[in-house]
């Protein structure tokens, strides 16, 4: 791993909102083609953090790397285009609409023609829509959700709207996928799934993913390396196997062997 | 079309509708949301392409080739392709845990085994050296096996690149293949699901198969405009008829479902023309439209009571083509313009010519209401030995007791035992490699002996009651049907499934399984509360309730002459579905009757020793093939014995 280039470098990120220290002084990087956890206590600033990574909050201090550029303030529309997509931990779809039209949404930055030609079911706005719907339909098969492409959202259990939420994330073809407790709620076969489909994406279409995790297990089985944060410091930064020998990061979040 | 078909063998089919209807469909199947269409023409070459293939990598005569994975076009021709090489395709059960697979694939020395994905992959990579005859894996879809180094895995994409290039070397090696087939050669070994014992494998010859395919296609008009969807398992016997010897005797389209979950949407779509499914599917649509219509406003409801009182009336009549005075034809008529029409349409079965079902019994209330909104539905009679081809119901002939008459070809009698026997052009050659099988169930004059217990009506048709075997007595000497009396319990939507007791016994007991999804239902409308299936097995309301279906059912029996002793006296009910993953069912969901008396062994003591509750401790096993346990106390209610005289 050491040779890979590096895709994603914070330095010394600190946000707060107004007395609240979310994040304080937070250095990592992260490399092309890995799975790169972040794992901590409730508030520990893990969901901050990919808030930070694509764009929603803006650090006080700090500065962001996005391959090999400093990057300037931008929104989440800016990072979608550069090729950054992420799921949400309380799922973020629109619940009325269909499975299939959800996905579609995910293309939405590679959609180009204008709404008239759209409207009108004309020329290159028919092309570009079957062009799309292809690549949908490749999303859907890879996550084995066919059976619910015609069905609202709302309607499904919440471990394949999370499947759902992934789906639309891996529409728009991403470089960067963040993704926020991917697995929480879910029963042990679902996560199984989860597991595959994330490195079937990391492996096979060689997406580099963070990942925040609850599950021990999980995160230790599939990430390449792990960053461990606590109270929105940093206490930990390597392999897997290193951590779960470190004495901080057992006392703060694995708990102390007695 | 149809020929002299004693002559002739599944790949001369194939050359002959590759010829004949070239731009027929031969397959659909629904990739990337799409139906994707292969013609003869283009079976015919991909056949091919595979046959090479296999044969530049050694597949010879005489082998046999496992095929495990859901219906797909690419698995049937690899049937075909084995065949068209002299081989012999062995199709597995796809949702079989790997340990289960290596007894079969020993038994018939499996080199080569084409699989549908990486799941199957897997098993194979698990067991593989348990089997030490396997040396070669064939995958359809590459998904998630391009980091899999072995080097024994092939995909067939591969395969058929590799054979087009040997076909172009050796132009005239796959005819001269295809023309050595002949009609007595073994085309098929299907493993028996294995209700007692180890599966054996049912050998039968090409002309077995094509006779019976060719035979039925004729009994219901089948011809190459056909359409059937094929979604039940390809190691099934039935599905080995329908969907592929009736298919290449007929020329008729299999239309491929997506995925095991689309079915239904599927069938919408496709609208199959030619129909085959268990009781428990047609249950299971019933159980949803009768839900949807509890939901549905007061005057839909009350139009579609008026409906089904007249289809219910009038509707089998029409069917049979039985008088009817004409104004109820017209209230018929505009009924099946405004409700049995629509009806059809939203089942997906509007375009159905012929609907089969068998495997179980089917509730005569259940087969009832399918014929009377105009659905040809009937039933037929067959075993794996017997390529599932021994009695057929001939149109305007249904009975709903009964299987039908024999069907053209084929000949049954009784023995003293009651046990139907059969001969004709479907009879098996014999089991794979077990002649002392063969023996046992084949008697001298060609006649094999089913294990079933029959009765034939003073119309010739016959009549199913149990197992043979199962068929016991009574600890007073008289008669006991187990089966017979949980058909009639499973009848009842809040039932899936239901074990009897009483052989060598006093009285009847029985286990209840509940139908989650219908008492569910049920007890959301009456506002009781539940977490879960445990919880709602146990609850009081449930156990008032399935005490009326069971009082009901030893009211039926108390006015059979021949069972009216054999009335459910205690019951239960359990804490978990009976699940082919724990053993309890086979494959095809028939109870495995020793085996749950023995597991459950305290229960069935508990039921005899008339106690109220009884705790059990019971081993699971989960999807993902980790180890489980449920205990729990268990209530055991009384049923009402009704002590009326027989009619």
């Amino acid at each position: 791993m050491s040779e890979a280039k590096t895709v994603l470098r914070l330095e010394n990120i600190s946000l707060s909102f107004g007395g609240v220290k979310a994040l304080t002084n937070i250095s990592f990087d992260v490399k092309e083609h890995e799975i790169r956890s972040i794992i901590g206590p409730n508030g520990a600033g893990k969901s901050s953090m990919l808030n930070v990574i694509n764009g929603v909050y803006h650090p006080q201090q700090g500065t962001i790397y996005f391959r090999d550029k400093v990057r300037q303030k931008m929104d989440p529309t800016q990072a979608a285009r550069q090729g950054i997509a992420r799921t949400f931990q309380n799922i973020a779809l629109f619940k009325g609409m269909t499975v299939l039209d959800n996905i579609m949404t995910g293309r939405n930055t590679k959609m180009h023609s204008n709404f008239l030609m759209n409207a009108l079911w004309w020329g290159p706005a028919r092309n570009e829509e079957i062009l799309n719907r292809r690549k949908v339909e490749e999303v859907i098969d890879f996550l084995e959700i066919q059976h619910i492409r015609k069905t609202p959202v709302g309607k499904l259990s919440y471990g394949l709207q999370k499947r759902v939420e992934l789906a639309r994330a891996l529409a728009a073809e991403p470089s960067l996928l963040l993704l926020d407790e991917p697995m929480a709620g879910m029963n042990v076969e679902e996560k199984q799934d989860m597991c595959r489909f994330i490195l079937e994406v990391n492996q096979q279409y060689g997406v580099t993913i963070v990942l925040i995790e609850h599950d021990m297990g999980v995160v230790m089985d599939i990430s390449d390396r792990v960053v461990v944060l606590d109270y929105g410091k940093k206490i930990g930064d390597g392999l897997p196997a290193d951590l779960m020998k470190n004495p901080d990061v057992i006392s703060a979040y694995l708990g102390t062997n007695h | 079309m149809i020929t002299d078909f004693n002559t002739e063998t599944f790949p001369k089919m194939l050359l002959r509708h590759a010829e004949t209807i070239p731009s027929r469909m031969a397959y659909r199947e629904k990739y990337l949301g799409i139906w994707q269409e292969i013609t003869w023409a283009q079976n015919l070459e991909q056949v091919r392409a595979l046959s090479c293939g296999l044969s530049n990598l050694g597949f010879n005569r005489g082998m046999n080739l496992a095929i495990i994975g859901d219906n797909r076009p690419g698995l049937y021709q690899a049937m075909l392709a084995a065949q068209c090489l002299g081989g012999v395709p062995v199709p597995l059960y796809q949702d079989s845990v790997a340990t289960e697979m290596v007894h079969v694939l020993n038994d018939a020395a499996i080199g080569f085994v084409v699989v549908e994905d990486q799941e199957q992959v897997d098993k194979l990579l698990e067991i593989k050296d348990q089997v030490p005859t396997l040396h070669t894996i064939i995958y359809q879809d590459p998904k998630g096996l391009t980091d899999y180094v072995e080097s024994f895995l092939h995909s067939t994409h591969q395969i058929q690149t590799a054979g087009e290039v040997f076909n172009r070397e050796h132009t005239k090696f796959f005819m001269h293949e295809v023309s050595k087939s002949q009609p007595t050669d073994l085309s098929i070994i299907l493993y028996t699901s294995g209700t007692t014992g180890k599966p054996k494998g049912v050998s039968h010859s090409h002309q077995n198969f094509m006779r019976a395919g060719k035979e039925a296609c004729i009994f219901d008009n089948l011809t190459y405009k056909d359409n059937i969807l094929a979604y039940l398992p390809m190691a099934w016997v039935g599905d080995h008829l329908f969907s592929y010897a009736q298919a290449m005797a007929a020329g008729f389209t299999v239309n491929c479902p997506e995925s095991k979950e689309t079915v239904m949407s599927d069938l919408r779509e496709i609208g199959p023309t030619y129909y085959f499914a268990p009781p428990r599917v047609f249950e299971g649509l019933l159980t949803q439209v009768m839900i949807r219509i509890e939901d549905a406003g007061f005057i839909k409801r009350k139009l579609f009571q008026a409906a089904m009182n007249c289809a219910k009336k009038f509707g089998t009549q029409i069917l049979d083509g039985q008088p009817v005075n004409f104004l109820n034809r017209l209230v018929y008529g505009f009924y099946n313009l405004t409700i049995y029409g629509p009806l059809r349409n939203v089942l997906g079965i509007s375009r159905l010519r012929v609907a089969y079902t068998a495997g179980e019994a089917i509730g005569p209330d259940l087969f009832r209401f399918y014929r009377s909104i105009g659905i040809n539905l009937k039933q037929f009679y067959g075993q794996t030995e017997t390529c599932a081809y021994v009695c057929l119901q001939p149109d305007g002939h249904v009975k709903y007791d009964t299987v039908g008459p024999p069907a053209p070809g084929m000949e049954i009698k009784l023995a003293d035992s009651g046990e139907v026997l059969v001969r004709g052009i479907s009879v098996m050659q014999g089991y794979y490699n077990r002649p002392d099988a063969t023996a046992e169930s084949m008697d001298d004059e060609g006649y094999f002996h089913t294990g079933d217990a029959g009765i034939i009506d003073h119309d010739g048709h016959l009549r199913i009651i149990d197992r043979a075997k199962d068929v016991g007595k009574m600890a007073n000497g008289k008669l006991f049907a187990p089966k017979y009396i949980e058909n009639k319990l499973k009848f009842f939507p809040f039932i899936k499934e239901a074990v009897a007791f009483g052989d060598q016994r006093d009285t009847v007991t029985a286990f209840i399984n509940i139908d989650f999804e219908a008492i569910a239902n049920w007890a959301e409308r009456r506002n009781i509360s539940f977490a879960g299936y445990i919880d709602l097995a146990s609850q009081a309301d449930v156990y008032v309730m399935i005490g009326q279906c069971i009082d009901q059912v030893n009211e039926d029996l108390s006015v059979d002459d021949m069972l009216s002793h054999a009335q459910i006296d205690r019951f239960l009910i359990l804490n978990k579905e009976l699940d082919p993953d724990d053993d309890e069912l086979t494959r095809t969901r028939k109870v495995r009757r020793g085996f749950i008396a023995e597991k459950y062994g305290v229960l069935i003591d508990a039921l005899y020793a008339g106690k109220d509750e009884q705790f059990i401790e019971i081993k699971v096993k989960f999807e993902d093939g980790r180890d489980g346990q449920i205990s729990g106390n268990i209530k055991i209610k009384n049923a009402k014995i009704v002590r009326g005289s027989p009619r």
